[in-house]
């Protein structure tokens, strides 16, 4: 069954995040992440230049903007996936400029992919067990000893299991991760990330290729992730989904942030609404066309 | 069994996979009138895909058979199903990102090059930016522009059928309702088109008829306006955010 039915009240967001009015580049009561003047530019064009950027700690907030606006660029910087030409970002305090994205995995802030990225000849129990850190066996001289990580691989394992299950792929556990279909990847990404029990969590595109029955159970799981204290960053097209869990939104466009704040009032901003959202949102696209006259038996 | 005259893709009982003793469509059914936009939704892995490859003999067909305008071309390969007027366009990677937009649309004709200005009088009646813009490599387009070439050039042919493989993806809320209008204004145009979208709801909105696949069947089929607004395909497959 879904996580939200049309009669459960909707979740209950984080208020209070910033401090000031809301706009970009405003200051938070308790940052996670602060950017500082970051840019990356590709030959001419300036992908991202972002001049100030806090995400708030033990929320969920939406990075959203039209396509090429920076986002995954930005991710990329901030993951340590690329090298940003200058600027300055931190995590929990710490400097992350210019560490290397193994190293950024480590200290709890994990991603996942919008073109996912699983080992197609591992099965889908090895991609989880894979996510896991800290393992004993990843030592060439402790590997050869079974009994030093037999322990903890089972416990590995018995984690993975249970993730799989929340996200409803047990009964693929066995099968090459090659053979999943496009939006079973995604979630496979998604289980992976969180093997390695992390404290910011970053998702490029989580629903996307995702059926949207399967979408509300996708935002049970991320909403649990706040629940547990985690935070999460994550770039979306869908709206409807950025409304119902997104606590904060930060808008880009052209590399640079136009827009923050909670999502109803960024949603009516009139600079996203035409960057980004079109005049259709909330129309039925049978009438805007002409093909129907008028939408009919409307529940 | 006999087709009727305006059927121009039917699709029976349909058992298909990619490896062996894996079957991904397990007897489905498909139904394209002269005419008709058709939308195919469905969880993820239902098939849907693998469907439209079906269509375009792009996947392992066990049993079953397809025909397009009356005549049986279960197992046919691609290039003859273009060569009879089956246009396909592919969900990732569908231009040549390195070829201008002129050069993807030639592409699109190769087989019979003495089509390209019919062609591309009907490509730029529905697409006007791109005729503006021949000689842009689509590697430098967005997205959206790049949905618009991978379409235009399998309208080249003139094809009785189209088949789009999620025109939507990965496109921001407004590119993605542009795309919509896009392919009704293609269907409009007199195209038969069957599309297979992951934004369900946007899909119905604009489609004649609708199919839901699951685990490789189709589970219901009616208008689009039924499907929209049916119980159950809403709770299983539409989602109740924002109905």
């Amino acid at each position: 069954m879904s996580n939200s039915n049309p009669g459960e009240k909707p979740p209950e967001k984080s208020t209070g995040l910033h401090i000031g009015e809301a706009g970009p580049g405003v200051k938070k009561v308790d940052p996670i992440l602060v950017a500082d003047h970051v840019s990356r530019s590709f030959g001419g064009l300036t992908a991202v230049d972002v001049e100030h950027l806090e995400i708030p700690r033990g929320a969920i907030t939406a990075l959203i903007g039209p396509n090429g606006a920076g986002k995954t660029t930005l991710f990329n910087l901030l993951t340590g996936f690329d090298k940003p030409n200058s600027g300055s970002w931190s995590f929990s305090g710490s400097d992350l400029a210019g560490l290397p994205a193994h190293k950024v995995a480590r200290m709890g802030q994990v991603r996942t992919f919008q073109l996912t990225k699983a080992l197609g000849l591992l099965t889908v129990l090895e991609n989880m067990k894979l996510g896991a850190k800290n393992q004993t066996g990843e030592s060439l001289i402790k590997s050869i000893f079974p009994w030093l990580w037999k322990k903890q691989e089972a416990e590995i394992e018995a984690r993975a299991l249970e993730i799989l299950e929340r996200f409803r792929l047990l009964k693929l556990k066995d099968d090459f991760a090659a053979s999943l279909s496009g939006g079973q990847r995604k979630l496979l990404e998604m289980a992976r990330a969180l093997m390695s029990e992390p404290t910011l969590v970053m998702l490029d595109e989580p629903m996307a290729g995702v059926n949207p029955a399967l979408t509300e159970s996708l935002l049970g799981h991320i909403l649990n992730l706040k629940a547990q204290g985690m935070t999460v960053l994550f770039v979306e097209h869908d709206m409807q989904m950025v409304r119902h869990i997104a606590d904060w939104v930060v808008v880009m466009a052209e590399g640079c942030v136009i827009a923050e704040g909670p999502p109803d009032v960024v949603m009516k901003n009139e600079a996203v609404v035409d960057a980004y959202l079109g005049s259709h949102q909330d129309v039925d696209l049978g009438v805007v066309t002409g093909r129907f006259t008028e939408p009919k038996g409307t529940s | 069994m006999t087709t009727s005259d305006d059927m121009v893709v039917r699709v029976d009982n349909l058992v298909a996979g990619y490896l062996p003793g894996v079957d991904i469509l397990n007897g489905t059914n498909l139904e394209a009138r002269k005419g008709e936009l058709i939308g195919i939704i469905g969880p993820n892995g239902a098939g849907k895909s693998t469907l439209l490859k079906a269509v375009f003999g792009q996947s392992k067909i066990r049993s079953g058979s397809i025909y397009l305008n009356g005549e049986d071309v279960t197992g046919l390969q691609a290039d003859k199903l273009v060569a009879r007027g089956v246009g396909y366009v592919p969900q990732n990677n569908n231009v040549f990102p390195s070829l201008t937009i002129e050069e993807n649309l030639q592409m699109g004709v190769y087989q019979q090059p003495q089509m390209y200005s019919e062609g591309l009088e009907l490509v730029i009646s529905l697409f006007a930016e791109l005729g503006a813009r021949l000689k842009q490599r689509a590697g430098s387009l967005s997205g959206g522009e790049r949905q618009m070439v991978a379409m235009g050039r399998a309208l080249m042919m003139n094809p009785s059928v189209l088949l789009l493989d999620e025109p939507s993806a990965g496109l921001s809320p407004v590119r993605q309702d542009e795309a919509f209008i896009r392919v009704s204004d293609i269907n409009k145009a007199g195209v038969t088109t069957i599309m297979v979208e992951q934004n369900a709801r946007r899909c119905l909105q604009i489609c004649d008829r609708g199919y839901v696949l699951d685990q490789g069947k189709d589970a219901y089929t009616g208008t689009g306006r039924e499907l929209l607004h049916d119980p159950k395909v809403i709770e299983l497959y539409l989602g109740s955010l924002g109905a």
